[in-house]
């Protein structure tokens, strides 16, 4: 029994790497087409929008309002502009930690993808730490004292790994956990009883994750960003 | 003895001592969820924040623990030591 994320076709071949076409790949071209339908059906309503909002509008209204409060409440005004990076984020990991309830395997289950949305995030902490302190950025490392600068550098270079291990942990004990007991089961009782752990370990650890990820970037960045004062 | 079969045995075994890092996090899970209740009974009011403090906290305790799961999984799925034979 393997819980790996298995090859389904090759792609291409590039410089003797063979380039399959994997389960994670086809799960997350499935959450991107979901998420661009979304967001084309949202603008083409969005030319029917009115000032005095109504059904379809109000719960669209509500989204971008809850996030744009949260965004300012967590990262402050000055970096409010964030936002719109981190609702895509957001919603990229909460479709994708959801697919698993339509028998995808979710992509968060995969290294690759989290490294990748740990990868940039650890691209805005220090693009925008550089680009909003510049020396004090530098001088960062070297507080309280000199001597704890392999301390710092390490505690930075700690704070991808962590964010990238911690999504793809969650969610690959999820995977395998829910894969056993459908193993373990008979056929007449698969339909019942996993629902339990489908709640769990999709719909409550998938939006906490989903919301965790999101918290700790907003946080890293504002720190390196904004700093202590 | 088969040495395949010996570290592939140790191996399994490893696993499972793996995830003994599961209790420390559990620990301090219920240690911060405890304490969760207690400002939310004293401060009915901020239930919110303490609430998503609580989780994200919670959540990076749980870090730990995951780096557990990885070593066991690692250790089951993808065995290192094997191809040192």
């Amino acid at each position: 029994m393997s819980f790996a994320n298995d090859n389904l076709a090759v792609l291409f071949e590039w410089n003797g790497t063979t380039v399959y076409l994997t389960q994670t790949l086809v799960s997350t071209w499935v959450v991107m087409g979901a998420l661009i339908l979304l967001a084309i059906v949202v603008r083409v309503w969005l030319s029917r929008f009115k000032n005095v909002p109504k059904g379809f509008q109000n719960i669209i209204e509500i989204l971008v309002e809850t996030m744009s409060n949260f965004t300012k409440s967590t990262m402050g005004e000055k970096l409010e502009g964030f936002g719109g990076y981190f609702y895509s984020i957001f919603a990229f990991i909460l479709f994708s930690n959801y697919s698993g309830l339509v028998g995808l395997r979710p992509p968060t289950a995969d290294l690759a993808t989290t490294a990748a949305l740990a990868l940039s995030t650890f691209l805005l902490i220090h693009g925008s730490g550089i680009y909003m302190r510049r020396g004090r950025y530098i001088k960062d490392y070297f507080s309280p004292y000199p001597i704890f600068f392999p301390i710092n550098l390490m505690g930075e270079l700690s704070k991808p790994i962590s964010l990238a291990f911690r999504l793809f942990g969650n969610m690959l004990a999820g995977v395998i956990i829910v894969g056993l007991v459908y193993q373990m089961l008979p056929l007449a009782l698969r339909f019942v009883l996993p629902d339990v752990l489908h709640a769990y370990f999709d719909i409550f650890a998938g939006a906490l994750q989903a919301f965790i990820f999101t918290v700790l970037s907003m946080t890293f960045i504002q720190q390196k960003a904004i700093g202590d004062s | 003895m088969d040495p395949k079969a010996f570290v592939l045995g140790c191996s399994a075994l490893a696993a499972g001592i793996c995830t003994l890092s599961g209790l420390g996090s559990g620990l301090g899970q219920g240690i911060a969820a405890g304490k969760a209740a207690e400002a939310v009974g004293r401060q009915p009011e901020a239930r919110g924040a303490v609430m998503s403090t609580m989780l994200v906290g919670a959540a990076v305790a749980e870090t730990c623990s995951v780096y557990g799961l990885i070593i066991a999984l690692i250790l089951l799925m993808a065995n290192p030591l094997v191809s040192m034979l």
